[in-house]
């Protein structure tokens, strides 16, 4: 390990709270996701628990709607919409350039204060009588009929959307003006191409929801009218403009998760991406498209069926691009020469898992199948597939992957390949029973349900006690890690990035030297400096097996 | 019957094959493509498995070729899936001429249905096979759905507005009905039953049974009539100071700006309760409105009158419904 | 803190620096454009449906005020383009003055903002328990109207009432689009005053020059964008369906 790196050139905790530095910050990051992904799994294993019977015996109808609605903030506003951003992306995209930090450093870090202020109300809404409208807050009932606290809630989802803006307004730019020489667009890696796109979804979408959000929590403290039929509003309306950042917001959950993907899969195979422009230019399609499918969640409100057709169609279209990717990393592992580290298992379980989900997308694009399927557990099976086995596992592969990078330390990786398995079959046996559940009419939100729909939930929550040992795991060995595992080299994979020519851990300005690139990416041949196919050994061992 | 895991509910209604057989062409299509890019994966996961420490891929980087087909393919059948799906869908939103109307209202945290007759129900819903129905449906607080897992039918009940939706059941049985849009505390036992009866069974249900307490609507919406004072100026003869409704329901009304619309259910909900909105040609803006003067139930009643008078000989002068094309 | 003027420890070359600026200025505008945006489309869905009450909502605000703080905030977005040729040009001292005539200009434009809010309060158009906007049709001399102004404002309300039973509801969905909108915009224009206030501490230091003046030109970017919204919402809410 190098002796001064971002870790300990400073210390105490006023240089940690107010640091400019990107890594530190999303460290920073790092923590405060971690901790709304235990409040919202907190949440998830009291809902699974209290569904074990058809009674529902754990809690009573009015907790029971406030644990989903909590577990659904917590989650994706607080955990899954920063964290591969905020901890990957903020850690990864200068270096990924070979900038020295990011445009606006001290925006960085108010982004991330920004973030708790808006977790704080959050967390005070949550224990101050609670939520219960659902993640969606449909009016009227939160702006009217809901007795819980929903706006100290609204208020922190608001400022909390200035966080992502500005995290997207930094990537947008960092990536526009701060490129290394040499590194041109369609050298990037495809990890930044990821985080451009998402990037653009968080400056476009995000202030949508801010401002309905407003909206709906004045009509909410002064009795105003905008979505109350009772006053001459329209619920549809909040409905129209919830959506528009809504739906955007999961391709902000998605897109960052396949860059990461497209990250370890040639690193894992030691080959070029197959398809570079088309993975490219399918996260652009996705973040673009994306913006045109939001009516897709309100087939059956009584919209006009032009419009139905429409979005439906759409639907299908942006389903195009992703199919591309799953197909583009299925062939990189063709003629590859593949290790079955632990990345690559997070990566091909993502692969797996993403196909259930993104495929299960078409069957509620298809208007004729939603009329049946919309608002019951077949919807819950497909976003939880695409949310939690899909971004949750790319970032958790990711962090895998960078761990080395970012402590300078190997994890375990005996027991990390166990965990991964744990987490992939823990997570199937959690969800596809809720497919069947789907079909079979059991909706969702429901507290309570026929007694011929046990035995499907029993299987789901048995399968949720296996997934919560499948992230368990990683908390523990990863954090025993950092103290008492191998010494990481710069490049132990070794992969072609240019975080890898750096020090593990990097120093405070990243490079020593501005790089300068003159290499495509992926190009595993063309490095001698890996020490690969009949080149000098020079790397540090990669399984501490030294 | 069910075998001891069902993989889908009863088909009870005309949709249910429909959407039944969509669901095994989607699944079937998926599972192609999720099965073959598996066994890909497997398979080039083993064969291509490391074999010394410094060992390198080969640097594969595209193939246009590749690239189109993975593109073209998913796009055809992405188009066959959502062809299909809208056929089903826009075949859900037209409704039939000849339906079963039931009038529903829901709220935190029941159902309350009505039939033809006036009989009322409260979660549970008695319908003929074979006999095309529709659901007019309100709200009386928040957004509700109202779905029948076996007849493969939901819409969103949605206040403010009125949503419709029509199944015709093709099974005699009970099924099971939810709300499905989530709606506070007891949104999970707002549930019910749908009985599906024999043309005439159900015949004797409706008439052997109480009555339900209320009168028909038909006779109700005819009282409000005349004791909110519509009959004043509503003269059958046309020589009010408003228009005859003899026959209007269902008709195109012709209106002071020149514009056509179809007295349809929203257009009568309208007349009541903003009758400036649309003003029928030839008459001015006398009518005042009833908002905050009738419940949802009145409202709905009145409309059933109104429906009554479909079959009453039409005035010659006195109608605001439109003449016949051709005619000026 | 860094001296303004100074490169900061990521940038290699001052021109990094300032084209970095500028750009984040520009993407941060398009997001403002989204935010507002939300609430001009909230607003253009319920003037469609409830014309009647709009209309007369609209014809409560004052023409003349309206017009007049729509040409100061032209003229302050004048000023302040004058402050970043001047300082291109190397005009130290008129940079300061352009930035006090924007300041003076800015705040005169609240001042009448907040003249035409004072009105609402007397007239009963704040949103909330006392709104009423009937009040100034049935007392019109409480609203300060005499003789004809009077009948016609009666006129204009019966004609609104008959058209639309729901008017006071929908005419409170107008104004509390109104404030929101308006006062979303003060709420932009203060920022912006503060940040003018900050230039002008820089400008009095002589920090900027020909070339180094990347402040001058974002809150010159920043300024022109809040004027922008303002030319969207005059019209808007003052110019549709105006009767006298």
């Amino acid at each position: 390990m190098p002796r001064v790196h971002y870790l300990n050139a400073t210390y105490g905790i006023r240089s940690w709270l107010l640091t400019t530095d990107h890594k530190r910050i999303a460290l920073l990051y790092l923590a405060s996701v971690t901790f709304f992904f235990f409040i919202g799994g907190l949440f998830a294993t009291m809902i699974r628990i209290h569904l074990l019977t058809p009674a529902g015996f754990l809690v009573t109808p009015e907790t029971y709607n406030k644990l989903f609605t909590m577990h659904g903030v917590a989650m994706i506003f607080f955990f899954l919409i920063p964290s591969i951003p905020a901890v990957l992306g903020n850690f990864l995209l200068p270096i990924m350039i070979g900038a020295k930090d990011l445009a606006f450093p001290k925006l960085n870090l108010l982004s991330w204060y920004i973030y708790l202020i808006g977790g704080m109300f959050v967390l005070y809404s949550f224990s101050t009588g609670g939520l219960d409208t659902g993640w969606t807050f449909y009016t009227p009932l939160s702006s009217v009929y809901s007795n819980s606290a929903v706006t100290p809630a609204v208020i922190g989802i608001f400022i909390n959307g200035f966080s992502s803006i500005l995290t997207g307004l930094n990537f947008v730019v960092t990536v526009h003006t701060m490129r290394a020489p040499g590194m041109t667009w369609f050298r990037l890696p495809l990890f930044v191409w990821a985080q451009y796109a998402t990037s653009i979804i968080f400056i476009l979408g995000t202030p949508v929801i801010a401002i309905t959000l407003l909206l709906a929590g004045l009509e909410r403290m002064f009795h105003l009218g905008f979505f109350n039929p009772a006053l001459g509003g329209d619920p549809i309306l909040f409905q129209h403009l919830f959506w528009f950042y809504s739906h955007p917001a999961v391709y902000i959950m998605i897109l960052p998760a396949m860059g990461v993907i497209s990250e370890i899969i040639p690193t894992f195979a030691r080959k070029p991406i197959f398809g570079y422009s088309f993975i490219a230019g399918s996260s652009i399609a996705i973040a673009v498209i994306g913006f045109f499918v939001w009516a897709h969640h309100m087939f059956l409100t009584g919209e006009s069926t032009y419009a139905a057709l429409a979005f439906s169609l759409l639907s299908y279209l942006v389903a195009i691009p992703s199919a591309v990717k799953v197909f583009n990393w299925a062939s990189t592992l063709y003629k590859g020469s593949i290790s079955w580290d632990t990345p690559m298992l997070y990566a091909l379980g993502f692969i797996g898992l993403f196909l259930i989900g993104g495929l299960t997308g078409l069957f509620l694009a298809c208007l004729g199948l939603d009329i049946h399927l919309h608002d019951t557990y077949f919807v819950v099976a497909h976003f939880h597939y695409i949310m939690v086995g899909g971004a949750v596992m790319g970032y958790v592969g990711g962090l895998h992957f960078w761990w080395p990078k970012i402590t300078g330390k190997l994890y375990p990786e005996f027991m990390a390949r166990v965990a991964a398995i744990v987490l992939f079959f823990g997570f199937n046996l959690t969800f596809f029973p809720q497919f069947l559940l789907g079909y079979l009419g059991m909706p969702r939100r429901y507290h309570t349900y026929p007694p011929e729909f046990q035995v499907l939930n029993v299987m789901s929550t048995a399968g949720a006690s296996i997934l919560a040992l499948g992230y368990l795991l990683p908390m523990i060995y990863l954090v025993w890690s950092i103290k008492y595992g191998k010494v990481a080299g710069p490049n132990p994979w070794p992969s072609t990035g240019l975080e890898w020519k750096t020090a593990s851990p990097p120093p405070t300005e990243n490079f020593d030297v501005t790089p300068e690139v003159t290499w495509e990416p992926y190009d595993f041949k063309n490095r001698p400096d890996l020490g690969l196919d009949g080149g000098s050994p020079s790397l540090a061992p990669a399984h501490g097996d030294d | 019957m069910q075998s001891q895991l069902p993989l889908y509910p009863e088909q009870a209604s005309n949709f249910a094959p429909q959407v039944d057989s969509l669901m095994i062409f989607i699944i079937a299509v998926c599972l192609f493509f999720a099965v073959a890019v598996t066994v890909a994966i497997i398979l080039f996961f083993f064969k291509y498995k490391r074999r010394t420490e410094v060992e390198v891929g080969v640097p594969i980087h595209g193939d246009m070729r590749l690239e189109a087909a993975w593109m073209i393919v998913p796009l055809i059948l992405s188009l066959a899936m959502f062809g299909w799906g809208a056929v089903v869908y826009v075949d859900y939103r037209t409704t039939p001429k000849d339906t079963l109307d039931i009038y529903v209202v829901g709220k935190q945290w029941m159902w309350k249905l009505q039939q033809p007759n006036g009989l009322r129900e409260i979660n549970e819903l008695h319908v003929p096979v074979g006999q095309n129905v529709r659901l007019i449906m309100a709200s009386e607080d928040v957004i509700h759905d109202f779905f029948v897992p076996a007849f493969r039918v939901k819409m969103d009940v949605v206040p403010g507005h009125y949503n419709t939706m029509w199944f015709q059941p093709t099974k005699p049985g009970k099924y099971h009905f939810f709300c499905s849009q989530y709606c506070g505390t007891n949104h999970s036992v707002m549930e019910g039953w749908v009985t599906v009866m024999e043309p005439s069974e159900y015949a004797s249900w409706l008439s052997g049974s109480s009555g339900g307490g209320d009168a028909n609507p038909v006779v109700a919406g005819e009282k409000l009539f005349a004791e909110k004072a519509c009959i004043t100026c509503h003269l059958s003869d046309g020589t009010g100071r408003a228009p005859s409704l003899n026959g209007v329901y269902g008709a195109k009304v012709l209106l002071v700006d020149g514009a056509m619309v179809t007295a349809d259910d929203s257009y009568i909900r309208e007349s009541i309760l903003t009758p400036n909105a649309k003003i029928v040609a030839k008459y001015s803006p006398l009518m005042p409105t009833f908002q905050g003067q009738l419940t949802e139930e009145q409202i709905l009643a009145l409309t059933a009158y109104v429906k009554s008078l479909q079959a009453q000989p039409v005035p010659a002068t006195g109608s605001g419904i439109a003449p016949a094309a051709g005619k000026k | 803190m860094h001296r303004t003027g100074e490169l900061y420890g990521q940038f290699k070359t001052l021109d990094q620096q300032k084209e970095t600026a500028a750009l984040g200025m520009w993407v941060f505008l398009v997001t403002e454009v989204l935010f507002f945006g939300g609430m001009f489309m909230t607003y253009t869905i319920n003037r469609h449906a409830y014309q009647a009450a709009f209309g007369l909502g609209g014809n409560t605000l004052d023409l003349k005020l309206g017009g007049f703080n729509t040409v100061v905030l032209i003229m302050s977005s004048l000023t302040m383009a004058g402050s970043v040729w001047a300082a291109q040009v190397g005009k130290r001292q008129l940079i300061s003055l352009l930035l006090v005539a924007t300041l003076v200009l800015g705040g005169v434009f609240l001042g009448v903002k907040a003249i035409e809010y004072k009105q609402k309060y007397d007239h009963h158009l704040i949103p909330g328990h006392s709104f009423d906007i009937t009040y100034c049709g049935k007392t019109p001399a409480a609203c300060g109207f005499a003789g004809e102004q009077a009948a016609l404002e009666t006129e204009e309300l019966e004609k609104a009432l008959a058209k639309d039973p729901d008017l006071n509801a929908h005419a409170q969905l107008y104004f509390s689009l109104y404030f929101g909108m308006t006062g979303l915009h003060a709420l932009h224009m203060i920022v912006g005053a503060g940040l003018l206030i900050w230039l002008l501490k820089e400008s009095f230091a002589g920090r900027f020059t020909p070339e180094y003046n990347t402040p001058v030109e974002i809150v010159g970017l920043y300024w022109h964008f809040v004027d922008i919204v303002w030319i969207y919402l005059f019209p808007l809410l003052y110019l549709i369906d105006r009767h006298n």
